[in-house]
């Protein structure tokens, strides 16, 4: 089964002038058609998946069989995860050989920076308002 | 039809013009003056053909390369009298004096020239200088996206514009240049100000951010075959990682102060005192992008002096791969410190211990660079051009900010020196110089390659002198003023014990002023004497880098053939190992056409801006949609490029056979 | 001073029975010493729309980052307000997850008939998708609206600014996905499947694609988060 396919990986060299003829760069247009390849099959298979991973996570909010809230958000954000790598895959077609890898590098840079930023954020600005705001949390939510 | 007026006026009286301000109002005589002095001139001449296709119109990435950095030099005039006044404010208000500008005057102008320095002056000179270089080193053509870039400079200069009216129409923010809130809010800054900041900062940012997705795609694809990634020039390097950063931290400032617009335009509670709001919220995101910003600017630089030390030694450079290591390592490290600029703010031990490690560590990559370089110079055979001298300046100087730095990077003596005199000297130490000694180092380098001759060195030896010991006399006492416990943004003081360190301060401000009068002249000078400093060979350093084969200045296409690379110092290897320029064999190049769209597009976005300053929400909603409709319409324009004839190539090629044989 | 007189390397000079080797890759490989130090031949570097494109969501992707990190922090600053547990009507937030989520896959046809040169079909489910989007954006409108009548405007409350600015970037971006959908549209009809609005049927699809990424975080960690103890 082909989960599209990534452009030919060129060596780690600059552009495609190494006499590869069409497969090269062209005025852009033989490389775009033979760049990603879809297939219907990839993307039935990526919208179930996505559909099964929509609905469990709401059913289990709005079922609740589990009685701590703590649990049903861990399993929720998990399914979040999971559903975000099977949009990445199947739709977006993410592949190490897609742009040579440089693709998935952009990808991980910004992830890596979005972790940094969110977890730093919320540990900062934790310690903050618990050091700095004058009530404590709990009555935060209600101060006018 | 009041109601009218008020919708297409918003809040904008004939009050909002300083009449009342002696030094705005000739200031804005002076310039006005000397405005009408250039377009007159332009007219006279017939220049606004050539103005505008040629230069407005381009997307040839050496004239836009250009056109940024003669933004930052222009912008730099207006940034550096900021500092002039503020200088001269804290020399004369002591005790029962009180200077000549009043505090809110005063707070406009320091914020002024901060946000002029970083966005408008360090930005454009960095943007500029990896614009012209980059391309040329890969051996490309053009960046990968040409329309793009030339929309991206306008977008810039437009930004520059909004600040520069706020200097006549209405008034500045009174903030410092990161305009933290509740003071930046609209309860406390219901005034234009801010939001001449705020829609200043957005519209140059989308260039910014654009400029660097260009440039990344540019440095990833259009690499000449041959050239690895371990094979390009250290200055493309660095402008690789300064382009990531730029397209990683700066939507994070978009994000911020589209937050804050929001706060003060739609009554939203991001950052107020009430209703939830949490002002250390903004502190902590504005930082997140604050920080990589920083290393934005230094990088390119690091890139530059690289680039000098390794041609004006004849060696190549010392550790190539551990520099690039370095590099990479400070990119991905520069996120990991931003909680040191505030320190006080209150995140406790644990969290100040935490970044204050990073901050420390994030240190050693850039010794390990200052060591290279060293390393390089030594047993090379020096030559003293003035390239060089500005790198040596930028070596002794720059040391010493990074040590203040991590000085400050220890948080309890952060607790002493935060938001005081030595913690200006110390950024200065470091943005001056490290930033403009490398933009100095990089203009006096690359000057003869973008205009056919090379600038003037007597004069370009004063420039650095003035600007080396005015550096020193300027800031050295800041540090002094600083460990006393003097803070920062003040305009009066009321110990007299204080004063002589300022009047060195001024004193060094005076030589700084002259280090950039120096600077005009010999733009001046150089250019009436353009032919006797000709570079008539395209290598007037015997230089290492793929650009050095090209002609001074390069045909518009760059490279007649696609360079092939072996090697590092791909010029020193072909030179080395017998390359022979080709004189025939000229086929048609490819290359985009100039278009206006990117001119007309900024303008719209500048005007738009202006509007949403003004609250003209009529003439905003119509600037936004005419932008949207002029993006569309250009969307539609599928006949963007042409070929340039095999005879014109010929013919121009043709020229610089005759050149070389000339030299002989 | 030695500033001015370098000595010029032979190479740049070159007499005229030099010349013809320069010309001929064969010759100057077997000649002797000097490789071949250039193409002689039109050299197109590969086109970096789609990268470029990419590098651009990742931009976008901060900005995401952003809201979420600030909606994350001020999420409970509820102000003596409404919380989210009070406002947030799942059906009504499935029914939009369904809709965009169905809008992906009607792209992906749209894509698959591209890549067949199937010019109509393309524009059909094209159309399906906007179609979806749209519903999409009455029903988040909707949304808005029913909130503000119940005066849990933007204004309320810090945790209420955020979740209005973080849905409502996303409903702004899947906004302009859909003018750019349009206009596509109306290209693709002009000018044809030609690679040119190829690219940018793929960058568009790349950003559709993004938002919904971006969906399934907003309805985990906002709605669906939101409305637990």
């Amino acid at each position: 089964m082909s989960v599209g396919g990534g452009v030919v990986a060129y060596p780690d060299g600059g552009g495609a002038g190494h006499g590869h003829g069409g497969a090269g760069g062209g005025h852009g247009d033989a490389h775009a058609a033979g760049a990603v390849h879809f297939t219907l099959r990839g993307y039935i298979t990526g919208f179930v998946a996505a559909v099964i991973l929509t609905a469990i996570p709401f059913s289990l909010v709005m079922g609740r069989p589990f009685g701590s809230s703590g649990i049903t958000a861990a399993v929720i954000l998990a399914f979040a995860a999971v559903q975000i790598v099977v949009h990445m895959v199947y739709f977006l077609h993410m592949s190490p050989k897609s742009e040579g890898g440089w693709n998935l590098l952009a990808l991980l840079f910004t992830v890596m920076l979005v972790v940094i930023a969110l977890s730093g954020s919320l540990w900062v600005m934790y310690h903050l308002n618990h050091n700095m705001m004058p009530e404590s949390m709990q009555n935060m939510h209600n101060m006018p | 039809m009041s109601e009218l007026t008020s919708n297409l006026m918003g809040r904008l009286t004939w009050d909002a013009i300083p009449f009342n301000e002696p030094i705005l109002l000739w200031t804005f005589v002076a310039v006005a003056l000397g405005g009408v002095t250039i377009l007159g001139a332009i007219t006279y001449f017939r220049g606004w053909g050539v103005l505008w296709r040629e230069w407005i119109t381009s997307i040839d990435h050496k004239k836009i390369g250009i056109m940024y950095i003669i933004l930052g030099l222009v912008m730099l005039l207006r940034g550096f009298s900021d500092a002039l006044m503020l200088r001269a404010q804290q020399v004369l208000s002591f005790g029962n004096s009180v200077g000549f500008l009043p505090p809110h005057h005063y707070d406009q102008i320091f914020t002024a020239h901060g946000v002029i320095m970083i966005f408008f002056v360090a930005m454009p000179l960095v943007t500029g200088l990896m614009n012209f270089v980059v391309p040329l080193q890969i051996g490309a053509r053009d960046v990968a996206f040409p329309f793009l870039n030339n929309f991206s400079f306008w977008m810039t200069a437009f930004g520059a514009g909004l600040v520069m009216m706020s200097l006549f129409v209405g008034e500045f923010a009174r903030t410092g240049w990161l305009a933290y809130p509740p003071l930046s809010g609209i309860a406390f800054s219901p005034d234009v100000g801010v939001d001449y900041y705020i829609w200043s900062l957005q519209i140059a940012g989308v260039g910014t951010l654009l400029s660097g997705i260009n440039l990344i795609a540019t440095i990833v694809k259009m690499r000449a075959p041959g050239m690895t990634l371990m094979k390009m020039p250290v200055f493309t390097w660095t402008a690789l990682c300064t382009n990531i950063l730029i397209v990683a931290a700066f939507p994070v400032l978009t994000a911020v102060l589209a937050l804050l617009s929001l706060d003060r335009y739609a009554g939203t509670n991001f950052f107020t005192n009430e209703l939830g709001g949490n002002a250390m919220m903004y502190v902590n995101l504005i930082w997140i992008w604050g920080h990589p910003e920083v290393y934005i600017l230094i990088l390119p630089a690091f890139g530059v002096f690289s680039e000098v030390v390794s041609t004006f030694c004849g060696k190549r450079l010392f550790g190539y791969a551990s520099m690039v290591y370095a590099t990479v390592v400070i990119t991905i490290l520069s996120y990991l410190v931003w909680l040191h600029h505030f320190f006080t703010m209150g995140s406790g031990s644990s969290v100040n211990a935490f970044f204050g490690i990073t901050t420390m560590i994030i240190s050693i990559p850039t010794g390990a660079k200052i060591f290279n370089w060293l390393f390089t110079m030594y047993r090379g055979r020096i030559r003293f051009e003035v390239p060089m001298l500005w790198t040596i300046g930028f070596m002794i100087t720059f040391v010493i900010g990074g040590m203040t730095g991590v000085l400050l990077a220890v948080p309890p003596a952060d607790f002493a020196l935060h938001n005081s005199l030595f913690l200006v000297a110390h950024f200065h130490n470091v943005i001056i110089g490290g930033v403009l000694f490398g933009m100095m180092a990089g203009i006096n380098y690359w000057f003869p390659k973008a205009f056919g001759y090379k600038l003037d060195p007597f004069w370009g030896k004063c420039s650095f002198w003035l600007w080396l010991s005015g550096f020193w006399f300027a800031f050295m006492p800041l540090y002094v003023l600083g460990l006393m416990g003097v803070t920062r943004r003040l305009s009066h003081f009321d110990d007299p014990s204080l004063r002589i360190w300022f009047e060195i301060a001024a004193f060094g401000a005076g030589l700084i002023a002259l280090g950039i009068l120096s600077l005009i002249i010999q733009l001046v000078v150089s250019y009436r004497k353009r032919e006797s400093l000709r570079d008539t060979t395209g290598d007037p350093w015997d230089g290492r880098t793929l650009e050095w084969s090209t002609s001074s200045p390069p045909p518009a296409y760059n490279f007649a053939f696609t360079p092939v690379v072996y090697d590092n110092d791909t010029w020193a290897d072909m030179k080395k190992r017998g390359y022979v320029r080709p004189e025939r064999g000229f086929i048609p190049i490819h290359m985009p056409k100039n278009t206006g769209a990117g001119f007309v597009i900024a303008a719209l976005s500048a005007l738009g801006g202006f509007a949403l300053i003004w609250h003209m929400w009529l003439v905003a909603c119509v600037a936004v949609a005419t932008m949207l409709i002029a993006v569309i319409v250009h969307t539609f324009n599928y006949k963007r490029d042409f070929h340039i004839p095999a005879g014109e190539v010929v013919r121009v090629e043709g020229i610089r056979t005759r050149m070389l044989a000339s030299h002989v | 001073m030695s500033e001015t007189t370098f000595p010029i390397h032979e190479s740049f000079v070159a007499p005229a029975s030099r010349a013809e080797e320069a010309v001929s890759p064969r010759a100057a490989a077997t000649a002797e010493a000097a490789p071949q130090f250039y193409l002689t031949h039109e050299h197109h570097p590969e086109n970096g729309t789609l990268f470029g494109f990419w590098l651009y969501l990742m931009s976008d992707c901060l900005v995401f980052a952003c809201l979420f990190a600030v909606y994350a922090v001020l999420g409970h600053n509820y102000a003596g307000g409404p919380t989210g547990a009070e406002l947030f009507e799942l059906p009504l937030v499935a029914a939009n997850t369904s809709l965009l989520l169905l809008s992906s896959i009607t792209y992906g046809f749209a894509m698959l008939e591209m890549q067949r040169d199937r010019l109509r079909m393309t524009l059909f489910w094209l159309a399906v998708t906007g179609l979806l989007g749209a519903g999409f954006i009455g029903i988040e409108l909707h949304e808005f609206a029913h909130l503000v009548h119940e005066g849990a405007g933007p204004q309320r409350s810090a945790f209420l600014s955020s979740f209005f600015t973080l849905v409502g970037t996303h409903g702004l971006h899947v906004t302009f996905g859909i003018v750019w959908l349009v206009t596509l549209m109306v290209q693709s009809a002009k000018h044809g499947l030609i690679p040119e609005n190829r690219r940018r049927l793929m960058c568009l699809s790349m950003f559709w694609h993004f938002l919904d990424v971006v969906w399934i975080g907003v309805f985990t960690f906002v709605y669906l988060m939101g409305v637990l103890p």
